[in-house]
């Protein structure tokens, strides 16, 4: 294990197998995370992309039938450690879907949601402010926070999940496909927020735009499979890949 | 336009017409049947529906008769049957359908659960005789009639709010999750709110159906001569359907009268809670739209 994937928000990932009941989805999987940066995973439908991200704060425990082996840690820490809480894991590792989900409340209860449950007593004001700025999204519904997040537009609902996910301070930001239910113009706003947000927060970016993970993304590592096919800075991949799937892949010659 | 089996498909036309008469008269005739069985009863019951009707006790005499304690008994009636029955019935249900683990013992209770609910009501009466009335003694009272009624109702209770509780999407139910929220956060904070509207138009529907049940009361030993209002839950009771069923069978055609305006009394109450169920729904149906 290198020193940087011991670093507060980083993922060291070694060997992992995971299993859904008989069907084996990730084979073998060994990659690094660095912190404060944007690492995408790419490749074509039903690779194991999505599967890997939700294995990063334990969201594939609430799928039954589901076996994972091999070790994921986190800031040094195993998260699948025997004792280790997946609810705090989840706390500490935030995530963004694939379609916006705004809790059917108002847009103030849904950022406040995550500090509410996690117990946050005192003002709320603050927090919501704070995670709505930072989502680049505090100047469109100042006036109207009181009313159903629903009524906002695609955009600004993912928007929001986004504030919702900074609202507890979580480390690192899961995004799972977070585009592929807008329009490019909201895209454009959640991309300019994700190099925004990578300052401060690691970002793992699921995605099946190839542009998008070469507009916004360090390193990018390509899955085919439920197998790690290559991980490199994304310069490196999108130029000089070293595999030839890769460069199949990414000049579009299947996928 | 040049079709070879142009005559077939005039065939398919004229099968077309006819499947539409056949669905049309079957949708007239349970019109004029459900017509016919309203001007009946409005014709014989109206005359006798005012006021006095409404808060006058039993009498021996058709002029002096009414509904009081049967309109007020169908009420403490189906309010503690609500009690009963609606928490237990919640609780069960997100149990099966948050916490049951997935195998075969649950889905024994399941299909059963389902089966219970086509149960014939008499059956209910007589559980409800066997173990409220005698066993633990609370004897001909309100209490045994709404145990009954919970009991009755219970099964589908539990299956619509089950129904209820399918509809929130899972996206929501995974966002809640993914911001480190335990199961029982998911469930209060995100999952019932948003499926309240038709857990709350299931339990209204469900008690419509109570409050129009006889046959488990009369087993239960309803009262049909009350001069008094049912204070205690372990007081004598009646409900609107008992005392409906009570004089529909005398000969004096006044007392055949005095049913009739107990039956429009009855269909208004379940008429108006059956709308509240509608507008509940209509109303969270539109909030719902994620």
């Amino acid at each position: 294990m290198t020193t940087e994937s011991r670093a507060a928000g980083a993922f060291a990932i070694e060997h992992l197998n995971l299993h859904y009941g008989t069907h084996q989805a990730l084979h073998n999987v060994s990659m690094e995370i660095g912190a404060r940066a944007v690492t995408a995973i790419i490749g074509p439908s039903g690779c194991g992309k999505s599967t890997l991200l939700r294995c990063l704060n334990r969201m594939n425990d609430l799928v039954p039938g589901c076996r994972i082996e091999g070790e994921i840690r986190f800031g040094g820490e195993d998260i699948y450690a025997p004792g280790v809480d997946p609810m705090e894991v989840r706390y500490r590792i935030g995530m963004v879907f694939q379609k916006p989900n705004p809790f059917p409340k108002s847009i103030y209860e849904n950022v406040a949601f995550g500090p509410r449950i996690n117990g946050h007593q005192g003002a709320l004001d603050e927090i919501v402010e704070r995670s709505l700025r930072r989502a680049a999204l505090w100047d469109e519904v100042k006036d109207r926070l009181r009313e159903s997040a629903l009524s906002l537009s695609g955009g600004q609902q993912q928007r929001l999940c986004i504030a919702r996910a900074l609202a507890v301070e979580p480390e690192v930001i899961l995004m799972d496909e977070p585009c592929s239910a807008l329009d490019p113009i909201s895209t454009g706003h959640v991309e300019e927020l994700m190099s925004e947000l990578k300052r401060d927060y690691t970002i793992v970016l699921v995605t099946h735009n190839m542009q998008q993970a070469a507009r916004v993304a360090d390193v990018t590592a390509f899955f085919l499979s439920g197998h790690l096919v290559e991980i490199d800075q994304t310069n490196v991949i999108f130029a000089t890949p070293r595999e030839q799937r890769t460069e199949d892949y990414i000049t579009g010659r299947f996928g | 336009m040049n079709r070879p089996n142009s005559r077939r498909s005039a065939y398919r036309r004229q099968m077309d017409r006819w499947f539409h008469a056949i669905f049309l008269g079957a949708v007239g005739l349970a019109v004029a049947a459900l017509g016919l069985l309203l001007w009946q009863v409005l014709k014989d019951g109206l005359s006798h529906l005012d006021w006095q009707f409404l808060t006058s006790y039993a009498s021996r005499r058709w002029q002096q008769a009414g509904i009081m304690a049967p309109l007020a008994g169908s009420f403490y009636v189906m309010g503690l049957t609500a009690l009963f029955a609606l928490p237990l019935g919640l609780a069960a249900a997100i149990h099966l359908e948050f916490y049951a683990k997935e195998n075969w013992f649950n889905r024994l209770i399941q299909t059963n659960i389902a089966n219970l609910a086509g149960v014939p009501s008499i059956v209910y009466g007589l559980f409800g005789l066997a173990i409220f009335v005698r066993y633990l003694g609370f004897d001909r009272s309100i209490l045994s009639a709404s145990l009954t009624m919970a009991f009755l109702i219970l099964p589908v209770v539990i299956v619509n709010t089950q129904e209820a509780l399918r509809t929130v999407p899972q996206t929501i139910i995974q966002g809640a999750y993914a911001m480190g929220a335990t199961k029982w956060q998911v469930i209060r904070t995100v999952v019932l709110p948003a499926a309240m509207g038709g857990i709350m138009t299931g339990a209204i529907l469900a008690l419509s159906r109570a409050l129009g049940e006889t046959a488990p009361l009369i087993t239960v030993g309803a009262w049909v001569f009350l001069t008094y209002l049912p204070v205690s839950p372990l007081d004598g009771f009646t409900v609107l359907p008992i005392q409906i069923w009570y004089w529909s069978g005398m000969p004096q055609a006044e007392f055949q009268s005095l049913a009739a305006s107990a039956i429009i009394v009855l269909l208004i109450v379940l008429l108006t809670m059956n709308s509240v169920a509608i507008v509940l729904r209509n109303k969270y149906q539109r909030k719902a739209e994620w």
